[in-house]
């Protein structure tokens, strides 16, 4: 009777593993030092090319010549590897691998801290740095310590603005940011079954601001139905009986709209606490809250209607981009004031396309609000899809009615 | 082997923007790192740190995966991490590029000496022997080899 994670991995908790990864992938800013330890070792020959990839997302298009000098080294050395390539514009990394590419039960590891966001198809999916990254080109394999796990049961459906951030951002309040240290997060309870995939991708999103090494769900119809639509035909996990280092109850009825207050992800309030503080920007998308049904959800609050602050919407990759446009999503937010960004991460980790003055102060959809990320002497306030919409419209952070 | 060092106090939940900002990174050039780390918790930590032990609170080197950090502060010329915990990406990180962590929580006087011995299993401050888990013989291999890319290149 064995955790997810123990299944996947094939050890108990506690024990070390050596296992073959099933994917492993970099983007442009980690891939800069996975290539440069991988030159140091001195192979001529990497591993299984078909299971490593490279995507562009950090900085899309490049902000200044050195970032550009860095990314043609890195696209040079793809292209010259038969390793998936994805350049910039293709959109995030964790976005574009949760396109139909992983698979429920693989061993899947980014050199990106947020890998974690995978474990929503019932794959163990973690962060690694760029050296470990650098002996997986090597050899196609790497040591995990089976993790512990917490379970955490949600019951219950969501009732009126709260949606799957929310939850989110409850758990990891509950939990505090090291409440999961070295461990995995498995998500289970009937109220599982009313989660979407972007739901899912969204809790797995955030597991790691809570430490843990992955965040899982089990695969299952909703799992089967969204990759079959991807062209992939998989099979569901069935849960086992198994015991958990901890267990934490949620009822999803019981959340309201919530926003995590700089500079800590585990510091949270209901957003009616903190109502009419004054913004200077509004940020949609990352690899937590930049696919195509979040756009769309932003969309039908604001459309017909004029954000009163700038407003940047990045979409996460370029199918989400491409749906958007399709359907018309992206011209009612154009219309209704926003700006539109190159898929991608956009100014979440500060770099460019949004970065924020001293004294400004941001509602985020995104998972990090740390001191200066995305400016010096800058706030982030992390909310929702429905508060980044509802705050947008009235320039201060506002409760999103119900939708 | 033992070492030692002054020690350079920092609080808990140390997360890797805070040790190397995300403005720093797109560079192959260290020195950089180097000389911008801590930059954001407090400006004044660089200078202290050469021939240091940093002492830390709970969950060192939480957040992002940029391995910046633990290259930032291994070049700095810190000799060991003491944490009661550290975040897994930059444990990790840190043994992979050849930067001592250890898991202990001690009381931290700023400048006061830390004196450990990973092989014996001990960390020392102010008259108080503390003793360690040793890291798994794998990471006990990767850091003796001087880090991972050492590690890989010994075994080939």
């Amino acid at each position: 009777m064995a955790t997810l994670s123990e299944r996947i991995l094939g050890g108990n908790a506690g024990e070390y593993v050596d296992r073959k990864v099933d994917r492993a992938y970099v983007h442009d800013g980690t891939g800069v030092l996975t290539l440069e330890a991988w030159k140091r070792i001195g192979s001529e020959r990497l591993t299984d090319t078909t299971r490593l990839s490279m995507l562009f997302d950090h900085i899309v298009p490049a902000n200044n010549s050195t970032t550009a000098t860095l990314q043609h080294e890195l696209r040079e050395f793809a292209r010259g590897s038969f390793m998936h390539f994805s350049d910039v514009g293709c959109g995030i990394c964790h976005q574009i691998m949760s396109e139909g590419v992983v698979l429920p039960g693989e061993v899947v590891v980014g050199a990106d801290s947020h890998s974690c966001t995978l474990g929503a198809f019932g794959a163990f999916s973690t962060g690694v740095g760029a050296t470990d990254m650098a002996g997986i080109w090597l050899t196609g394999e790497t040591w995990f310590r089976v993790p512990e796990t917490i379970g955490i049961h949600l019951s219950g459906k969501f009732f009126g603005a709260a949606e799957a951030k929310d939850l989110a951002l409850t758990y990891v309040s509950r939990l505090g940011m090291d409440g999961a240290t070295y461990k995995a997060l498995e998500f289970i309870g009937d109220g599982v079954l009313g989660l979407s995939m972007d739901d899912r991708l969204v809790l797995c999103n955030l597991s790691v601001e809570t430490g843990a090494k992955a965040g899982l769900f089990y695969a299952d119809d909703v799992t089967v139905q969204y990759l079959a639509r991807a062209g992939q035909m998989v099979q569901p996990q069935v849960p086992e009986p198994c015991s958990y280092a901890q267990e934490l109850t949620i009822d999803l009825s019981e959340i309201v709209p919530l926003v995590a207050v700089p500079h800590r992800v585990d510091t949270v309030k209901p957003v009616r606490e903190i109502a009419g503080l004054p913004l200077d920007q509004v940020f949609v998308g990352t690899c937590t809250n930049g696919r195509y049904s979040d756009l769309a959800r932003f969309a039908r609050i604001v459309k017909g209607k004029s954000v009163a602050v700038r407003t940047i919407v990045v979409p996460a990759s370029k199918a989400v981009m491409a749906e958007a446009i399709r359907t018309g999503v992206l011209s009612d937010l154009v219309d209704a004031g926003c700006t539109i960004g190159t898929p991608g991460c956009g100014p979440c980790l500060g770099a460019h396309m949004g970065v924020l003055g001293e004294g400004e102060v941001c509602l985020s959809t995104a998972n990090r609000n740390f001191k200066n990320r995305m400016g010096v002497g800058a706030a982030i306030y992390l909310g929702s899809v429905a508060t980044a919409a509802a705050s947008a419209l009235e320039g201060e952070i506002t409760e999103p009615e119900v939708n | 082997m033992t070492s030692k060092g002054p020690a350079v106090c920092v609080g808990p939940d140390i997360d890797t923007d805070l040790v190397i900002a995300g403005r720093y990174l797109r560079t192959k050039d260290h020195s950089i790192w180097v000389e911008h780390v801590f930059e954001d918790l407090d400006p004044s930590l660089a200078p202290l740190l050469e021939g240091s032990v940093i002492v830390a609170g709970k969950n060192f080197g939480c957040g992002s995966s940029r391995e910046q950090a633990a290259v930032a502060i291994r070049e700095a010329g810190v000799v060991a991490v003491v944490a009661p915990s550290f975040a897994r990406i930059f444990f990790r990180n840190a043994i992979n590029v050849g930067l001592p962590l250890i898991e202990c929580d001690l009381t931290c006087t700023e400048g006061c000496l830390v004196t450990f011995d990973l092989s014996e299993g001990w960390v020392e401050a102010e008259g108080k022997r503390h003793s360690i888990h040793p890291l798994s013989p794998r990471m006990q291999a990767i850091l003796s080899a001087g880090g991972l890319v050492e590690y890989w290149r010994n075994q080939r």
